[in-house]
């Protein structure tokens, strides 16, 4: 089912009495969440991810805006109404039940008609155990499992009832980084197999990167970019999604863009054709430098550490906002660390230059 | 290894001689004296050693009547405390406003003296001379006829005794339950509520087995605390409790100990051996049928 928020906007009070301006988590939000997809809802802490989590699951109710599951109107509907699952942060398993219970206790709430047989309801949990994998698990408590397997546990309680939309808040944060990598990857099959509109939300980048169809960069309650990872990324609308995807961060420095050329300190290191004349931020992506004895980017070397399939150079540059710059480069290139500077030329399509005092992109024919 | 024996034991000295001192010796004192037949406390002489004072004690009708009446006491007020306690922490959990003021409102009694108390519940209910009491007041109000429920008939002064009972337990109950019910994590209830979960279910599914460690302390504390009643029951009657017919087992220690009939070591002692017995085997029953139904 698609999932339409419309202008969608939260203030809270604020706790502190000293203060009367109120607390905007969420601000004019305002997107369409196409059917059977998988979306990353990425930004920093605070940010008012785990806000939208809870306006769209109802548990919070939003001061403007509606919320619209496919044609519906699910604004004003209570969270049991909406037919959506939702796997807290710290999995919220009931500890006193078993896995099996868990996971039947939303269907043993089910009321008249809608309610299942007691075959019917084992038959189900098994189902959902089995595609989570912890079908052998049933008897256990919460306590008596790992943190994955308790994961699993709270996405198969959500899935039992075959909801419309499945949300996740910050699925992956407690576990360890190996357990992660395989989630994530259990997430998307999970996904794919039952083809449920799922929303998950996440601080880490590369998490919401690696998994989903589409992300949404948000910060302080605002949505910055939409759109597919590897196009926000390649094409970021502002500076502070251009920094907050990539890791290694994009290098940005302090330039200038004078007769369609880009200066850093005095020094011409691009040409950015339709640019127009101006202080500019530079962010250039970190394999956006070309190791070149010619090019027109000096800076000072630092070391060169060897990864083995590629290698980064660190380097500094006067011009650099955000400390240390790393390139990476491939490994067939030989860094000569005796010298000390290094030159590189930039690939345009790395580099983007974004407005000095909103940040916003400046866009350049990089063709 | 010997040398730090000595040590841990060294670091150990001054508690084992207090509590050897002050509870251990107390207590085997308390067996040896109930074992001590025709005990005399001034000459502290003795005529033989067996079970006699135990017998006496069990045929004695006062303490016969102190069991009765501790047993009821018991019966209806832990239950009873322990279920409305239950209801107002819920009530206090789930209003917003006015909660500190009402929390601090149902905390009151703790902080009040028990004889204070006793004196203000003898006001509302006994009848003198000059007035009926007001509780008396308010059943004629509504046509009924007055009783004395302090020097009246046996079920009105097990009532009073009862509602003072309830009436200072509830305060610790409520303060435990409501710290329970804030510790539970509310994620735990949205989960639930977007599970579909009625209220009722909510409750006794989720809230409940949450806070049942709590629940569980109050029941075993609860029991032990009114099978030791006596003060509630002297703030309202008086010391002559046997007179009153409203004695219980620690009232009746007391007397054997300190009271009118006193001077009998040995049937304190036995009685508050009985007493002893009577409350481990409850705690006993109440450990074991816990264990199924306490989650930890």
């Amino acid at each position: 089912m698609k999932v339409v928020l419309k202008n969608l906007t939260k203030i809270f009070p604020n706790r502190n009495k000293k203060i009367h301006s109120d607390v905007i988590a969420v601000s004019d939000f305002d997107f369409e969440i196409p059917d059977g997809k998988l979306i990353g809802l990425l930004g920093p802490s605070g940010c008012g991810k785990s806000t939208v989590l809870n306006l769209i699951s109802g548990l919070e109710t939003p001061t403007k805006g509606r919320i619209l599951f496919g044609d519906d109107d699910v604004t004003d509907l209570p969270p049991e109404n909406r037919g959506v699952g939702l796997v807290f942060q710290n999995y919220a398993l009931y500890p006193h039940m078993t896995v099996r219970q868990n996971i039947m206790f939303p269907l043993q709430n089910l009321k008249g008609d809608k309610k299942p047989s007691k075959e019917e309801m084992e038959r189900r949990v098994l189902e959902a155990a089995k595609l989570v994998q912890i079908d052998h698990l049933m008897d256990r408590k919460p306590s008596e499992m790992s943190g994955g397997q308790q994961q699993r546990v709270a996405i198969a309680r959500a899935l039992v009832k075959m909801p419309a939309v499945l949300l996740l808040d910050e699925p992956l944060s407690n576990l360890d980084a190996r357990l992660r990598l395989q989630t994530r990857e259990e997430l998307r099959r999970i996904q794919r197999e039952t083809g449920i509109t799922t929303i998950f939300v996440t601080h880490d980048q590369e998490e919401a990167m690696s998994i989903s169809d589409m992300i949404v960069v948000m910060e302080t309650g605002v949505m910055q970019q939409m759109g597919a990872p590897q196009t926000v990324y390649d094409d970021p609308v502002n500076l502070f999604v251009a920094k907050f995807l990539g890791t290694p961060p994009i290098n940005v420095f302090a330039g200038e863009v004078k007769g369609e050329t880009l200066y850093l300190g005095g020094t011409a290191v691009l040409s950015v054709p339709g640019a127009p004349d101006g202080a500019v931020t530079v962010g250039v992506r970190p394999e956006g430098f070309i190791l070149d004895e010619t090019g027109p980017f000096e800076g000072a070397l630092s070391r060169v550490e060897v990864m083995g399939r590629d290698t980064s150079v660190i380097f500094t540059h006067p011009q650099c906002v955000s400390g240390d710059i790393r390139a990476i480069i491939s490994a067939e290139n030989r860094v000569d660390e005796s010298k000390p500077a290094v030159r590189f030329s930039l690939k345009p399509h790395k580099t983007h230059l974004f407005a000095a005092d909103t940040g916003e992109r400046v866009r350049f024919k990089d063709r | 290894m010997k040398g730090k024996n000595l040590k841990s034991w060294l670091y150990l000295l001054p508690a084992v001689i207090f509590l050897a001192c002050f509870m251990v010796y107390p207590l085997v004192d308390v067996v040896v004296y109930s074992l001590e037949e025709g005990y005399n406390s001034a000459s502290q002489t003795y005529t033989g050693v067996g079970i006699y004072n135990f017998s006496y004690v069990l045929r004695d009708p006062y303490f016969l009547q102190a069991v009765k009446n501790t047993l009821i006491l018991v019966v209806i007020t832990v239950p009873l405390s322990t279920g409305l306690a239950l209801l107002i922490s819920v009530g206090l959990s789930s209003i917003k406003k006015l909660r500190e003021l009402f929390q601090t409102v149902y905390f009151l009694p703790y902080v009040t003296n028990t004889l204070a108390v006793g004196l203000v519940f003898m006001i509302l209910f006994k009848k003198t001379a000059y007035t009926d009491g007001l509780v008396n007041l308010m059943i004629s109000w509504f046509g009924g006829q007055g009783v004395d429920f302090i020097d009246g008939p046996y079920w009105a002064k097990m009532f009073v005794l009862c509602f003072y009972t309830l009436w200072i337990v509830m305060p610790f109950k409520i303060l435990i339950l409501t710290s329970a019910l804030a510790s539970v994590n509310k994620n735990y209830y949205d989960a639930a509520k977007l599970d579909a979960a009625t209220p009722w279910r909510i409750f006794t599914r989720i809230t409940l087995p949450m806070i049942s460690p709590s629940v569980f302390y109050l029941i075993i504390t609860g029991f032990i605390g009114a099978f030791k009643a006596y003060s509630d029951a002297v703030a309202l009657f008086g010391v002559n409790l046997n007179a009153a017919g409203m004695n219980t087992i620690v009232g009746y220690v007391y007397d054997m100990l300190y009271g009118n009939s006193g001077g009998y070591p040995s049937y304190a002692s036995a009685a508050a051996l009985i007493l002893f017995a009577i409350v481990f085997t409850i705690t006993c029953i109440n450990l074991t049928v816990s264990r199924d139904h306490v989650y930890y």
